[in-house]
């Protein structure tokens, strides 16, 4: 059935209280540190101070005897896993690079690169315990940049690393992981057409997801080798397989439950502490809690790659775009697996464009392995793009919304890296943009305004649901989705939709992994389409049962009887003359009637519909101090169907906030030794409340029709035109073209003082 | 080691608890007395999840220790509802969606609450300031903010403001 | 067609090809028996667009004929 007609709506696209809403705003919310299991012990890991060394001896003897301690592991403690690509965590890695992640083996590649952990009776017996294990290294040479990394001569990280996309196979180890190409048309051709060329080189600096809950985990091994793991993580089912495959372990003997979770954006679609946990679990017979500092989430989880972005960009005067070419240098951290494919896909999809030529390199450097960060790769070379086509605007003389409506993608174009786009809504967002009655505010000294606009194409995937109906006719949702952020309302809202009852009627809850049936982790803007999808089927089908239930109590054909409004009628007088039965009428006699009602659903979701969004944003520069206030903001995308409005704005508007952040003060900083010289919050300075204005949220609605609502996923686009609607705001307000990230004060005043040299106090 | 005794008073209850020197007082409420509605963000006072109430201030209670709350009254997040009856921070935060993973919001509540007891009449850049110490990664603060300034508006009706 | 190729070794630099195959298995499995390894490249790392939408790990999808079809690179997400 298609519900794609809003009109006919009830609940969908209302915006009911999420069900878990209580227990968050009273503190009762269970997540990953706040349970206890008897007899817990509490695990510790040992972090590398070195950027790059060999491990030539690790002691733990000494922390063994401490009294209290009841394990201590190290990489012999897991299995030695062979070189096996995979997609893992939302990017392609390799779980032998995930096994090394966790637990270094060999070699330490980063600051803050785990090499040990215990597990003692209490935190205090366990710092003590980690001060006892004696490590020898073997400092070598550390590479941070990536360029640097790319140089020849460049210490490298992986002897066995040879650069994949370059033929012939080099036979140099090389920490350039891989080259890969896009090309369309003749780029030769169209620069010699063009009337104006842009070229322009961006750099981008590592940012961190900076999710305010630091990974935790509580697990329990038994003798029987049954596993129970109680975790914060963007999915219950990518816990339970890394743990299966890091450590030998047969699948259905680990019970993965999902905790509430503080916070992803990506940073939690792989494991770092669980494997850990399991294997000093193990060895102690004791369930083992590992809660990671603040400190120990900068320096030794994923954070979002940095990199170079060249773009060149040839157009006619008229501001129509000929020849587009970009290279992209995205660092990965200590493995390979950076997000530069995704990069180089999204960089111009907004564009219909005839020649483009895009080249990415996955380039390794001493920093923690770079995990998944909301829209991974396109936020970087969005900057670099966006800005190159705000500054060819400028040269031009033509506005930058005027310019992109001239070369916009619609329906029918074949985007830079293949597939011709169906049912799109960019265009949609421009003048949604330009109509707007932000765009025609007029601005004051030293303030200025910028706009950009991004894509992402949003997943589908695997996800199970079920639909239980209650003896007294309310409903309960299954489903296995950690939900980041309001997800559990809008399962529920269009499980109420299609049994036609109200949204108080209907419970969703996420299951574990022995509750429901495998679902892929909550990210890629996945769980309002793919598990969405999964809970409108099986909804549907209970709507089959209730029917052919009331043909039974009525002792028709099931094809006679109608369901409308949460009730089943007789579909014509001919069916009878029966007075229609409400659900709850239904539920009470389902034992009499064949058993229990329920459904449960198991899909691969394709179509996923892309997104499409276009921002504007009003800045004030302060020309003494280079600090940047944002003045105003609007965000306009192409959301499809909004379930529940708000959730949808506030994914917006969250998106919004950390593209600024990156945009403007975020970074991570680093020492001549290759240390983090920020792992806290003091100093990698996130937005705060007095940073921003109210975020001003349009969503455009261009239904996708493949998913039952016409949903598409709505949470990565945002993140993906800050930081270029932040520079072209800049540039517009005084003068100052900023293509090093972050834009921050010292920077930005700078280059102030370079304009105009600030007068000696004596003249 | 010998632990130190201390009687207290949090959440209007008396409460006594035996905790180490070196325990802050966020550790105490979380692992000693079971109070986990306090969250550790990042233990050195700058993200204000583990914001709480000392003698009517908001204080990051993992700047303070465990041993000094001997003689002060604490509220913590458990204690800003009225048995089953939200305070109306929590109503609106609820209402406004000003949550997404929710892991901020103990101490966003207990920060908002704190400055509508000092003032029932917040501009929106006041109430932006007063809570600039209390980090979220998820909202952006828009919808915070609108649940303050409408929580702050329920509030001057019920006290014929 | 392929785009965004790592395994331009496998196929020797083409990237454009001339199968038939009713279903992505098939042409999956077609493309393993012309360029041993570049199936299970395929099959691990690449997803598929067909006629403009992208599919991943979907043996059964259909294609026809006419249809547009890209292999591009795996997309995750954040």
């Amino acid at each position: 059935m298609s519900y794609l007609d809003k009109a006919g709506l009830k609940v969908v696209g209302t915006r009911p209280i999420r069900p878990d809403g209580v227990d968050k705003v009273i503190g009762r919310a269970s997540f990953g540190a706040d349970t206890t299991m008897p007899g817990m012990l509490w695990g510790k890991v040992k972090r590398s101070p070195h950027a790059h060394a060999r491990i030539v001896k690790i002691d733990t003897s000494k922390a063994a005897a401490l009294p209290g301690v009841r394990a201590v592991v190290t990489s012999a403690d897991f299995p030695n896993i062979a070189n096996e690509e995979a997609f893992v965590g939302e990017g392609p890695m390799n779980f032998r690079d995930l096994s090394r992640n966790c637990m270094a083996r060999d070699k330490v590649l980063y600051d803050g690169h785990a090499v040990a952990a215990v597990a003692a009776t209490s935190q205090a017996i366990a710092d003590e315990a980690l001060d006892l294990i004696e490590v020898e290294y073997q400092v070598l040479p550390h590479v941070i940049d990536v360029e640097a990394a790319m140089a020849d001569g460049a210490p490298i990280l992986h002897e066995d690393l040879f650069t994949q996309g370059v033929d012939p196979k080099p036979t140099k180890a090389s920490n350039v992981a891989k080259k890969i190409t896009f090309t369309k048309g003749d780029i030769a051709k169209g620069f010699a057409e063009a009337e104006i060329v842009i070229e322009r080189k961006y750099t981008t600096k590592p940012v961190h997801q900076a999710y305010l809950e630091p990974h935790a985990c509580i697990v329990a091994v038994g003798s029987d080798g049954q596993c129970t793991v109680f975790s914060s993580s963007q999915g219950q089912f990518m816990v339970r397989a890394y743990c299966a495959k890091l450590l030998n372990i047969d699948i259905a003997n680990i019970r993965a439950i999902p905790a509430e979770i503080g916070g992803g954006f990506g940073g939690k679609t792989l494991v770092y502490l669980e494997p850990v946990a399991l294997a000093l679990s193990k060895i102690s017979g004791r369930p083992v809690k590992i809660v990671m500092s603040r400190e120990d989430v900068f320096r030794g989880t994923g954070p979002a790659a940095g990199g170079v972005i060249e773009v060149k960009i040839g157009a006619k005067k008229s501001g129509r775009i000929v020849a587009a070419e970009l290279v992209l240098k995205y660092q990965a951290g200590a493995f390979p697996g950076s997000p530069v494919g995704p990069g180089c896909m999204c960089a111009f999809a907004m564009y219909d464009l005839d020649n483009v030529h895009i080249t990415g390199y996955d380039v390794v450097s001493n920093r923690p392995k770079v995990a998944a960060y909301r829209a991974p790769g396109a936020p970087n070379s969005s900057f670099g793009v966006e800005s190159c086509v705000d500054e060819l605007a400028r040269e031009l003389g033509i506005d930058p919304l005027a310019l992109r409506e001239m070369n916009a993608a619609r329906d029918g174009t074949k985007t830079p890296y293949g597939p011709t786009l169906v049912n799109v809504g960019y265009l949609q967002t421009v003048e949604a943009a330009k109509n707007h009655a932000h765009y025609k505010t007029p601005l004051g000294p030293n303030q200025g305004r910028g706009v950009a606009s991004g894509f992402w194409f949003n997943i589908g995937g695997e996800s199970s649901a079920a639909v239980h109906i209650n003896e007294d006719g309310t409903a309960t949702v299954v489903e296995g989705n950690p939900d980041i952020g309001g997800s559990r309302a809008s399962m529920a809202m269009m499980a109420a939709e299609v049994l036609g009852i109200s949204y108080d009627r209907v419970r969703a809850v996420v299951g574990d992994t022995a509750s429901i049936g495998f679902t892929f982790l909550t990210g890629g803007s996945r769980v309002t389409f793919a598990t969405g999808m999964a809970v409108t089927q099986a909804a549907e089908k209970v709507v089959e049962q209730l029917k052919s239930r009331a043909a039974a109590i009525w002792d028709i054909s099931p094809e006679a009887v109608e369901w409308k409004d949460g009730k089943a009628f007789p579909a014509g007088a001919n069916a009878g003359s029966f007075e229609p039965l409400s659900l709850a009428d239904i539920a009470v006699k389902s034992g009499r009637t064949g058993g229990p009602i329920s459904a449960e659903v198991s899909i691969n979701a394709q179509g996923a519909g892309p997104g499409f969004a276009t921002h504007i944003c009003d800045v004030e520069v302060d020309r003494e101090t280079g600090h940047v206030k944002i003045l105003r903001y609007t965000a306009v995308q192409d959301v499809g169907r909004a379930i529940h409005p708000s959730y949808v704005e506030g994914q917006m508007q969250g998106g919004v906030t950390q593209g600024i952040g990156w945009a403007l003060n975020e970074e991570y900083i680093y020492d001549k030794d290759g240390r983090l010289e920020n792992p806290g919050f003091l100093d990698y300075r996130c937005p705060v409340a007095s940073d921003l204005p109210m975020i001003e949220t349009v969503m455009v609605e261009v239904p996708n029709p493949r998913h039952p609502f016409g949903a598409r996923g709505v949470g990565e686009v945002p993140i993906v035109p800050p930081m270029a609607a932040v520079a072209n705001a800049i540039a517009d307000a005084v003068g100052a073209r900023m293509r090093d990230l972050p834009m921050s004060p010292p920077k930005l005043s700078a280059v102030l003082d370079e304009q105009n040299p600030p007068r000696l106090a004596a003249e | 080691m010998s632990k130190h005794h201390v009687t207290t008073t949090i959440n209007g209850e008396p409460t006594e608890y035996l905790c180490e020197a070196q325990q802050t007082m966020l550790d105490v409420l979380r692992d000693e007395l079971g109070l986990t509605g306090s969250k550790e963000g990042c233990s050195s006072g700058d993200c204000g999840a583990c914001t709480i109430i000392l003698d009517g201030n908001i204080v990051c209670s993992c700047l303070m220790l465990g041993v000094e709350a001997e003689g002060h009254s604490i509220q913590t997040i458990e204690g800003i509802a009225n048995g089953d009856t939200l305070h109306p921070v929590q109503q609106k935060f609820l209402e406004h969606a000003a949550l997404q993973c929710g892991f901020c919001t103990p101490g966003l509540i207990v920060a908002a609450k704190a400055l509508l007891d000092t003032t029932l009449n917040p501009t929106e850049e006041e109430a932006r300031y007063w809570l600039a110490g209390n980090l979220c990664r998820c909202t952006g603060y828009d919808k915070v903010l609108r649940a303050v300034m409408d929580a702050a508006s329920v509030m001057r009706a019920e006290a014929g403001q | 067609m392929m785009t965004g190729i790592a395994a331009r070794r496998l196929t020797g630099g083409q990237t454009e090809f001339d199968v038939e195959a009713d279903t992505v298995r098939r042409l999956i499995v077609e493309l393993e028996r012309r360029y041993p390894g570049l199936g299970d490249q395929i099959d691990q790392s690449m997803a598929i667009a067909i006629d403009g939408e992208i599919f991943q790990d979907a043996y059964l999808e259909k294609l026809s004929p006419d249809s547009e079809v890209v292999l591009i690179p795996k997309i995750g997400g954040g």
